[in-house]
C-alpha cells in the first residue's frame, strides 16, 4: 500500500491543506486502487476529480453507496429496475461532501433498495470480503465497508435502515456511524424505510466519521425531517471514560452470540472499566421484539416507496403486448430481485385490510414501548453497548435459504434504529468463526441518547485508542 | 400460515406479476416470517400509543412561492416511452 494510502482521512485532509500533499496525487493514489477492485465493491468509479473545492475535506475522495443520487452519474440502489438510471440531481449529504471539498470516487454496490444483510441480494452479484473472499461483507452497504476495509476507498458512505452501516463496518473490521434521525437530511437517497433511514460514514477510525458526520449533518429544507445537531460535530478528544455509565442489556445479552464474538465483548468490556468507565447490566425488556416489529414496519413503508417504481417515467419498462396493469405486473416482476419481492408482499400483506392492525398497529406500538426503554436507560446510564453482530461474517449462500436466519442478523442493531438514536460500531478484535478457520473482525455497538453524537463519538474515541485494533486484511498494508 | 390464495390477492394488490414457482416458495416464506413476527401478537399493549415517526415535527411549513423546475425534456430523458412531451403507457383497457 502506498504511503499516502496509509493516513487517515483527517491525517490527509491536514497534509493536503497544508500543502505537504498534492490533491491530484491523492486521488490519483486512490483511483488507482479503486480500479483493482477484486471484492465487487464498486458499480461505477470516477476518472477524474470533480469537486475541487476547498474545506475540511478539500481533496478527500470518498466512495458513495449506490443509494445516494448523483446528478448524470448512473446509481441504481443496487436493482435491475434502475439499471442505466442517471437522476436529474444529487442527495443532499453528497452534495455537502463535495461543498466542503470531497471527491466523488465511486459508487458502491448495495443489497438491492438496502434490503438485505450480506449484499448478496445485489443485482450486479456480491460483493466479497476483504478478510475472507469466500464470506459476505455485511450488508447492505456491503460494498462500501469492502472498499474502506480493502484498501480500495479512503472512506465511504452508507445508509442505515436496521443495521446497514453498523452491520457490515462490524464484519470487514472498520467504523460505522448510523447517526440520530434526522441528524443528516435523506434529500436524494432512494427510499427504502422513510421512517428509520439515516445516512452515516464508514471509516477507518473514529476521527474520520467525526469529520464526514461534521460535514454531512445539518438541517435542509428539502427534508423536513432533517433538523441536525445542535452545536455541530467536532473531532473526538477524550482519553478516558471516567465518569461514564455503560449499559449492557440483559435481554440482548443472552441472546445466541457465537463464543468468539462474546469473548471480544467480554474484553472489550473489561477495557472500558480499565479506562474508569462503570459497567451495569440493565433491562431493555422489549428489544427482543425489536426484529418482530422491525421487519413489518420496515416492509410496510417499503410496499409504499416502492410503488413508484411502475415503468412509466424511468428506470426498467418491460415490453408486454397487454394493458397497462401487465405493464406494470411484468415491469415489477423483472425488475426486482427476490428478497425486494419478498418485502413488498410482507409490507403489502401487513398494511391489508383485515390485517393492518394485528400487524402494522402492534408493531408501532412496539416500536413506542423499545424507544421508552431507551428512554429510561438513559436517564440512568450514558450509553447502552451490545455486540454489533452475533456472529462474524459469514459464508457466502449460507444464509440464502433462510431469510428468517439472516433478518436475526440485525438482533442487535435494530432496536437503535426503531427508537432513532445513533449508535456506532467499532472494531474490538478478531474472532475465530464458528466451525473454525483463519480470525476475523468483532464489533462493538455503543448507543447513545438522541443527537448525542459528540459524546459518543468522544466516548468511542477514548475505547479506540485503548483497545488499539490495528489489524488489516491480507495484502492490505496500513 | 399463508395459503396460495393470499399469496395471489396481495401480489395483484402490489402490482406484482409472481411465477408459479415464486407463489409456492413466498407462501411457504411468508408463513414462517409471520410466525416469528406474530410474537409480538400476545403483548398487551392496550392504550399504548403507536409510533409512526420519532422526530416530533408539527406542520412544518415553507411558503407557497413559485420557482423554476426542470424543462420537460430534460425529465422525460430518462422515460423508457416519451412521447409529444409526455410519458406513454400501454391501454388501460386491455383489447379485446
Amino acid at each position: 500500500m502506498s504511503e499516502l494510502r496509509r493516513l487517515t482521512v483527517t491525517e490527509a485532509a491536514a497534509r493536503i491543506a497544508a500543502g505537504d500533499v498534492s490533491p491530484d496525487e491523492y486521488f490519483a493514489a486512490w483511483r488507482d486502487a479503486a480500479a483493482g477492485d477484486d471484492l465487487n465493491a464498486y458499480l461505477w468509479r470516477a476518472e477524474d476529480t470533480q469537486g475541487g473545492a476547498e474545506g475540511p475535506l478539500g481533496g478527500i475522495p470518498v466512495a458513495i453507496k449506490d443509494l445516494f443520487c448523483t446528478e448524470g452519474v448512473e446509481t441504481t440502489a443496487g436493482s435491475r429496475i434502475l439499471e442505466g438510471h442517471r437522476p436529474l440531481y444529487t442527495a443532499h449529504a453528497v452534495w455537502r461532501l463535495v461543498a466542503a471539498g470531497a471527491e466523488i470516487l465511486g459508487k458502491t454496490n448495495m443489497d438491492e433498495f438496502a434490503m438485505g444483510s450480506s449484499n448478496e441480494n445485489s443485482a450486479y452479484g456480491p460483493v466479497l470480503n476483504p478478510w475472507d473472499h469466500g464470506r459476505v461483507p455485511g450488508g447492505s452497504s456491503g460494498g462500501s465497508a469492502a472498499a474502506v476495509a480493502g484498501g480500495l476507498a479512503p472512506c465511504a458512505i452508507g445508509t442505515d435502515t436496521g443495521g446497514s452501516i453498523r452491520q457490515p463496518a462490524a464484519l470487514c473490521g472498520i467504523v460505522g456511524l448510523k447517526p440520530t434521525y434526522g441528524a443528516i437530511s435523506r434529500y436524494g437517497m432512494i427510499a427504502f424505510a422513510s421512517s428509520l433511514d439515516q445516512c452515516g460514514p464508514l471509516t477507518r477510525d473514529v476521527t474520520d466519521a467525526a469529520l464526514l458526520l461534521a460535514a454531512m449533518q445539518g438541517r435542509d429544507p428539502c427534508d423536513s425531517t432533517s433538523v441536525g445537531i445542535e452545536g455541530g460535530v467536532r473531532l473526538p478528544d477524550r482519553e478516558d471514560l471516567s465518569g461514564l455509565r455503560f449499559a449492557v442489556p440483559a435481554e440482548l445479552a443472552r441472546d445466541s452470540i457465537e463464543p468468539g464474538v462474546r469473548e471480544v465483548f467480554e474484553a472489550t468490556l473489561a477495557t472500558i472499566e480499565r479506562l474508569g468507565g462503570e459497567i451495569t447490566e440493565t433491562a431493555l425488556p422489549h428489544a427482543e421484539h425489536g426484529i418482530s416489529a422491525y421487519y413489518v414496519i420496515a416492509p410496510a413503508e417499503a410496499s409504499s416507496n416502492l410503488a413508484r417504481y411502475d415503468g412509466v417515467r424511468y428506470g426498467l419498462r418491460a415490453e408486454t403486448a397487454g394493458d397497462l396493469v401487465e405493464m406494470y405486473e411484468t415491469t415489477r416482476a423483472e425488475g426486482f430481485g427476490a428478497e425486494v419481492k419478498r418485502r413488498i408482499m410482507l409490507g403489502t400483506y401487513a398494511l391489508s385490510s383485515g390485517y393492518y392492525d394485528a400487524y402494522y398497529g402492534q408493531a408501532q406500538k412496539v416500536r413506542t414501548k423499545i424507544a421508552a426503554d431507551f428512554s429510561a436507560a438513559f436517564a440512568e446510564f450514558d450509553f447502552v453497548v451490545t455486540p454489533t453482530s452475533p456472529s462474524v461474517a459469514f459464508g457466502l449462500g449460507e444464509k440464502t435459504a433462510d431469510p428468517l436466519a439472516m433478518y436475526l442478523n440485525d438482533f442487535f442493531t435494530v432496536p437503535m434504529s426503531l427508537a432513532g438514536i445513533p449508535a456506532i460500531s467499532i472494531p474490538a478484535g478478531l474472532a475465530e468463526p464458528e466451525g473454525g478457520g483463519p480470525r476475523l473482525p468483532v464489533g462493538f455497538q455503543i448507543a447513545a441518547p438522541a443527537f448525542a453524537e459528540q459524546k459518543l463519538l468522544d466516548a468511542s474515541y477514548a475505547l479506540e485508542q485503548a483497545i488499539g485494533f490495528d489489524a488489516r486484511p491480507e495484502g492490505v498494508g496500513g | 400460515m399463508i395459503e396460495r390464495e393470499q399469496v395471489l390477492h396481495v401480489a395483484k394488490l402490489a402490482r406484482l406479476g409472481l411465477s408459479d414457482e415464486e407463489i409456492e416458495t413466498m407462501a411457504g416464506e411468508l408463513s414462517g416470517i409471520l410466525e416469528h413476527v406474530d410474537r409480538i401478537a400476545g403483548l398487551d399493549l392496550e392504550g399504548v400509543e403507536p409510533t409512526s415517526h420519532v422526530v416530533e415535527l408539527e406542520n412544518v411549513l415553507r411558503p407557497d412561492e413559485p420557482r423554476p423546475s426542470w424543462p420537460r425534456e430534460t425529465v422525460l430523458e430518462q422515460a423508457p416511452d416519451p412521447s409529444d412531451g409526455a410519458f406513454r403507457v400501454p391501454s388501460p383497457q386491455a383489447e379485446a
